[in-house]
């Protein structure tokens, strides 16, 4: 088993606006794009983030060996309860998530 | 064939160019050079209290650069989202720094100004009559949330961007507009096809972000009927299919549809063509008229004041119990708040996020590496000042000397500052997430020409 940050090149997250966060996956390879685009369900995503799986818009773009996700804020950006103004610190916990 | 040449200095106004890759640009005689000057991604006090997270001295230097390099390329220079945040008092601000570094340069141009500040009566109009709706993922809103914001803006779009250039100006000073509409309004006012000037403008607003050696700013963007060209200004900076595509990807949910005000792009058949290693071109972008002519609000509101306190903590048996540690605290530090400063617990909220185990994510963190050190953060909010800072002071001598076990010395832990609390102000909340419908673009905006 591997972790998806140890499978791809880079994990990316960022605000997508103040009420969405956005995850870029660039895989690389198209091997490595094969392997999360399959090996990586939109539910396992949204339960890493708490979100709702009919919330979470995924992109799967075999062109540049990309899995998007993106999602709505845990927190809206700078609410109380918002530890991430920018939201570039959600990348490695999906980065940390092992694939099946 | 008719084009248009767009140089964009830098992503945005504050984090600085290459200036041997402007001088570059401009001996390219561009049509216009368009930069923005802010975003929402700081967080909503800058909208809030209307003011930018750059220095003005940073600003300035920046903004002199592109002056004198438009006085040289004898366009027009263009700015949208002035000061952070594009409120009113942000036009204001940069108007006079402009005036500040003609004065200084010894050179004369003719300014106009757009402004995107909404008066709550406006949206409250709009709203009665059915004419603004939510975006995904939206805050509820109501006569009284609009009431309460402290400002709110609209984003202008092309066709604003497009009345102040035909002002004649020779620098446009607008207030929030769309990263993009700065840079498409140009190409669409001069008759070339929608889709390549919005996909062009949305490729090119983070500058050189597009290209490799992002930081290096400058860029251009050559529009024809048929597609955009982008070309890297500076040495070493190379754009490429790739990443000239990717950048659909960068702060964006939906890396195939971008809405913008009176309509969309769809860049999902869209094809990237190098033209050599440098520079890349786009063409197949689609833009799609809307229904309605919308524009999306932004709107700021004061959510309580702040004042946090930090304690650091080395004992080894401490960081084992960390969590209970805190919550011991929390426990004894609401009854005491509620008892001595007559407060009910929903008046205020405290919060001890422990920096070394999960001050970041939170509930989500899955790590778990021992840690040697903890830094303890205090968020104290409440409705005023004054009780915020109460009640962090109340959690001093707690963070200072509350004991694991009640048979034990007293422990003292690291307190880096004196006074041990901070007090944050006003905390800001992002408000709105909205559209409104404008009869006519020009219906919430205000141009105004500068003799």
């Amino acid at each position: 088993m591997s972790t998806v940050g140890e499978i791809v090149e880079k994990v990316r997250s960022k605000n997508a606006g103040p009420f969405w966060l956005t995850l870029d996956i660039f895989c690389g390879s198209p091997a490595a794009f094969t392997q999360l685009s399959t090996g990586l369900s939109t539910e396992r995503v949204a339960a890493l983030f708490k979100a709702e799986p009919d919330k979470v818009l995924r992109f799967d773009i075999p062109a540049l060996n990309v899995v998007k996700f993106s999602l709505p804020r845990p927190q809206i950006q700078g609410a109380v309860a918002d530890r991430d103004m920018h939201g570039a610190s959600f990348a490695p916990l999906l980065a940390e998530l092992e694939l099946n | 064939m008719k084009t248009v040449k767009i140089l964009v200095p830098s992503g945005a106004l504050g984090l600085g160019y290459d200036p041997v890759a402007l001088a570059r640009g401009i001996a390219l005689k561009p049509d216009l050079i368009a930069i923005d000057g802010g975003s929402t991604d700081s967080g909503p006090s800058y909208l809030g209290r209307g003011v930018s997270k750059y220095a003005r001295a940073s600003t300035k230097a920046e903004w002199a650069g592109l002056v004198v390099a438009r006085a040289e390329a004898g366009c027009p220079l263009v700015i949208g989202t002035a000061g952070t945040c594009g409120t009113d008092s942000m036009v204001d601000w940069l108007y006079d720094i402009t005036l500040e570094i003609l004065a200084e340069h010894g050179i004369t141009a003719k300014i106009s100004t757009l402004k995107s500040g909404q008066p709550a009566a406006r949206v409250q109009k709009a709203l009665a009559e059915d004419k603004v709706s939510a975006l995904s993922a939206a805050p509820d809103i109501s006569d009284e949330v609009l009431a309460s914001c402290t400002n709110i803006v609209a984003l202008a779009g092309a066709e604003q961007i497009a009345a102040a250039l035909k002002t004649g100006a020779d620098i446009i000073i607008a207030g929030r507009t769309t990263d993009t509409a700065i840079i498409a309004a140009l190409p669409i006012m001069r008759g070339l096809a929608a889709g390549p000037a919005w996909h062009g403008a949305k490729i090119g607003e983070c500058g050189a972000l597009c290209a490799t050696n992002p930081q290096s700013g400058v860029i251009c963007v050559d529009f024809d009927d048929n597609g955009f060209t982008i070309t890297p200004m500076a040495d070493g900076a190379h754009a490429t299919p790739h990443t000239v595509s990717a950048h659909m990807l960068y702060e964006n949910s939906n890396p195939f549809i971008l809405y913008e005000p009176g309509g969309h792009l769809d860049v999902t058949n869209a094809t990237y063509t190098a033209l050599d290693a440098s520079r890349v071109r786009v063409t197949g972008s689609k833009w799609h008229v809307g229904e309605h002519y919308t524009v999306k609000l932004e709107g700021a509101l004061i959510a309580g004041y702040q004042t946090i306190i930090f304690a650091l903590v080395r004992d080894p048996r401490y960081i084992e119990n960390i969590s209970d540690w805190c919550d011991d605290i929390l426990t004894k530090h609401r009854a005491k708040a509620c008892a001595r400063l007559g407060l009910e617990v929903d008046d205020f909220t405290t919060e001890l996020r422990i920096i070394g185990k999960n001050a970041t994510l939170g509930d989500m963190e899955s790590a778990t590496e021992t840690m040697s050190e903890a830094g303890i953060m205090g968020i104290v909010t409440a409705s005023d000042q004054q009780t915020a800072n109460s009640i962090a002071k109340l959690l001093n001598p707690y963070l200072l000397h509350h004991p694991l076990t009640q048979a034990e010395e007293q422990p003292t832990f690291a307190f880096p500052f004196s006074p041990a609390e901070i007090d944050r102000g006003a905390n800001y909340a992002f408000a709105l997430n909205h559209v409104m419908v404008l009869d006519n673009p020009m219906d919430a905006f205000t141009l105004e020409v500068h003799p």
